[in-house]
């Protein structure tokens, strides 16, 4: 049988028709074993285990009851879970620092980019300065900037030094000194004003509005991925072609108008890019708030991530804090999926 | 050749990589082979205090078994709040230490005597003869159904209140043999209306507090309602509880404000430099004091928690040996050598615990050491749940969580609430 002329096989290969087969099938199967490891440690490590996972958080698996059966009512742990006015705090923290980190590390990120973006010396040099802060580690962010906002002897003391405090006191006022960490006030007050509105408000037991605390945690956690977010911009920017921004300039279009007409909307899928993979990071967090003020003042700082721990660590409630983990899983699969079939409709 | 990769070239390159990570297999540990033994302790003593208290006991070992390579596998964090974790991790994983520091009562005998993780070593208390010289409350800590399971190493007394002397003085405020919680509040007024910081709290991770809010409830029911709250014949919700509450939440009014940012040393350190008057925290702080090189009833004082002189509240560290221990031998060595009485003294002293043996020579402690050795002889003893002893791990984190809100709402109802509930669940 010989091969037809049609078909393009390169010539090496048509002169041994056997050495053919076994060049062509190596090169099916090459790939195939190569990817085999991978495929097979995920499967058992990601897959296998979420659905251990499940398997747990149905039973009363504890470290003092090694034997463990699936618990009656079979959510039972999963009611204990919700019913903790721990977790649904930490809930609300999660919403909560999950806006303000996006609004700053992107809106940061974005500010860097265009800054970056300009025809100005050292370029590269800004570019890795900005860029460093994600080089080093959760947890010495964490550490370091809970030494900035010791209410003693952190960074209250440049607002004396600065005069500020000073000028305050003198005309009447209280010096400005926050808490930052140690601080539990969560404002603003709106239990009140919604149990006017739903009556069955009033029998919440954690306070609706933003802990006071998140947003030192906010900015430390912005001040460490903005340069994640002004790299993905920097690639995005360089997508946009010189020639519109050339007729922009033609057409005297004024800074704002050339951002919010060209720069914004092209710079779309990269936003989209942003938000997909530092709102992920944000919903899992762990280090980072463990490492400054693990579950601060009337857990006003406290993440899903630290109340699995010490569930699963120090209560050595296996089961609940594998309903925990459960639900963190699927908080940051409704942001992931969608995204991901989303590419996969567009490649496809 | 060109220099294309091949897969006789990534076949070769392997092949080496291999066999070179074989032959360092092979000849890198018996480089060490002429090492008598080794033994790893595991424990959470990273303070300074701490940190010299676990040499006495390292040297004590070393001094008797000499050659020995010690792993000290320690893990920084108060009241072993990360060691935990760490250690579960361990045990479950079938890697344990040989020997490993835990706070005894429930904390030991439901947690690893119970699964099996800790070695019954009734023989080595046989054979060293402690059983006659150690309280039978104190035995009682590491003894379930007449066998034993760890070495206690010393008897802290958590209701203790520090005080810098100099700075009290200063404030024309004198302390006597005993303190009410009406002469506190009166004395923490007088320094308050000074401007000067009546009680120095370290409460990240809100330990401290917890250890404050249970002698305060200790002194507010006395020993007997307070043994009726352990059986479960008194609940968490009732007057007297709640009256302690309110107690305590005045008390909070004259911390200092960065409290929750501070650790419980930290906070020690306040009244050693004079910062600060009072610090109400267990014994371990002595060992602060020590370190710091101020004197016994000179530069600082010391006197019950209100309204439990007559009580003392044990929390006791103890060793154990893991099953199946790596080095078995070298494990039940060390629980000898830490058992012995030169040991646990050594000990004593530089920790601020008591010597958990009636048997020491009193006169080589200083003037703190000798004053709590008498309360070991003459009160009575109870279990502390702030840290596992007296109540299963799920309470200790109920309670833990129910109290840090607490602090900051200032509901009394709901925190009885919330602890009669974690009490009714142990009983489930």
């Amino acid at each position: 049988m010989s091969i037809p002329e049609s078909v393009g096989i390169p010539d090496h290969y048509k002169s041994f028709r056997f050495s053919a087969r076994r060049s062509f099938f190596w090169d099916k199967l090459a790939p195939v074993l190569i990817i085999s490891p991978v495929i097979v440690t995920t499967l058992t490590f990601v897959y296998v285990f979420i659905v251990l996972t499940v398997l747990i958080s149905l039973s009363d698996w504890s470290a003092v009851n090694l034997a463990g059966r699936f618990s009656t009512p079979l959510l039972k742990n999963y009611s204990q879970l919700f019913a903790n006015p721990r977790f649904q705090m930490d809930l609300r923290n999660t919403v909560i620092f999950t806006v303000m980190f996006l609004a700053g590390s992107v809106g940061l990120g974005l500010v860097l980019a265009l800054l970056v973006d300009r025809q100005i010396r050292a370029k590269g040099l800004f570019r890795t300065i900005f860029l460093f802060p994600y080089a080093i580690s959760f947890i010495v962010t964490g550490v370091a900037w809970r030494w900035i906002f010791n209410p003693e002897t952190g960074i209250n003391q440049l607002f004396n030094v600065l005069g500020i405090n000073s000028v305050l006191v003198a005309a009447g006022l209280d010096p400005f000194k926050p808490g930052w960490l140690t601080d539990p006030t969560v404002w603003p007050p709106l239990n009140e004003a919604l149990s006017n509105i739903f009556p069955a408000a009033a029998r919440l037991q954690f306070d609706i509005g933003v802990p006071v605390a998140l947003i030192a945690v906010a900015i430390a956690a912005s001040w460490q991925l903005a340069g994640f977010a002004m790299a993905t911009f920097l690639a995005g920017l360089a997508t946009i072609p010189t020639h519109i921004r050339e007729a922009a300039q033609i057409d005297n279009a004024s800074g704002w108008t050339h951002f919010s007409k060209i720069t914004w909307p092209m710079l779309a899928p990269f936003t989209l890019i942003n938000l997909v993979i530092l709102g992920h990071v944000s919903l899992k967090i762990f280090d980072l708030v463990y490492a400054m003020s693990g579950p601060g003042p009337g857990f006003a700082t406290d993440v899903p991530g630290i109340f699995v721990f010490e569930i699963t660590f120090r209560a050595l409630k296996y089961g609940v804090g594998a309903a925990g983990s459960l639900v963190m899983l699927l908080m940051v699969a409704v942001v992931v999926v969608p995204y991901l079939i989303r590419n996969m409709r567009e490649d496809a | 050749m060109d220099n294309r990769v091949t897969r006789r070239g990534v076949m070769k390159g392997g092949l080496a990589l291999a066999s070179g990570a074989a032959a360092a297999s092979v000849f890198g540990p018996s480089t060490k082979a002429w090492a008598a033994g080794k033994l790893e302790i595991f424990s959470w003593w990273t303070s300074g205090g701490e940190a010299a208290a676990l040499e006495t006991l390292t040297s004590a070992y070393l001094k008797t078994f000499p050659g020995t390579e010690l792993i000290n596998a320690t893990v920084a964090g108060g009241g072993g709040s990360n060691a935990l974790p760490v250690l579960q991790a361990r045990l479950s994983g079938g890697n344990p230490p040989d020997s490993w520091q835990t706070i005894s009562g429930r904390a030991l005998l439901d947690t690893y005597a119970d699964p099996g993780f800790a070695e019954d070593i009734t023989d080595l208390y046989e054979s060293e003869g402690w059983i006659d010289k150690i309280p039978p409350a104190v035995l009682d800590l590491v003894r379930k159904n007449g066998r034993y399971y760890g070495v206690n190493t010393g008897a802290h007394r958590s209701n203790e209140v520090w005080f810098n002397k100099k700075l009290l003085a200063k404030n024309g405020i004198e302390i006597g043999d005993t303190l009410s919680f009406d002469q506190f509040f009166a004395a923490a007024e007088k320094l308050k209306t000074a401007g000067v910081n009546a009680l120095a709290v370290g409460d990240n991770g809100i330990w401290a507090n917890q250890r404050m809010f249970e002698n305060t409830f200790n002194g507010v029911l006395g020993y007997d309602q307070t043994q009726k709250l352990w059986k479960g014949e008194l609940a968490f919700n009732a007057p007297e509880m709640k009256e302690a509450m309110k107690i305590h939440l005045r008390m909070l009014e004259f911390q200092n404000p960065d409290h929750s940012a501070l650790s419980w040393d930290q906070a020690v350190g306040k009244v050693i430099n004079g910062t600060s008057a009072f610090n109400m925290m267990g014994d371990w702080a002595y060992g602060e004091f020590v370190k710091a090189g101020a004197k016994d009833g000179v530069d600082f004082g010391w006197v019950s928690h209100p309204g439990t002189d007559d009580i003392f509240i044990i929390v006791t560290d103890c060793f154990t040996v893991a099953k199946g221990a790596p080095n078995a031998v070298e494990a039940r060595n060390w629980l000898r050598a830490i058992g012995s009485a030169e040991a646990q003294l050594a000990f004593s002293l530089k920790k601020g615990a008591v010597a958990p043996r009636l048997d020491i020579d009193k006169s080589k402690l200083p003037p703190y050491l000798q004053w709590s050795y008498h309360k070991f002889a003459t009160n009575k003893f109870t279990g502390s749940s702030v840290n596992g002893e007296q109540v299963p791990a799920s309470f200790v984190q109920a309670s833990t969580d129910a109290l840090t809100s607490f602090v900051v709402t200032k509901n009394v109802d709901r925190f009885a609430d919330a602890l009669k509930a974690a009490q009714d669940a142990t009983k489930s």
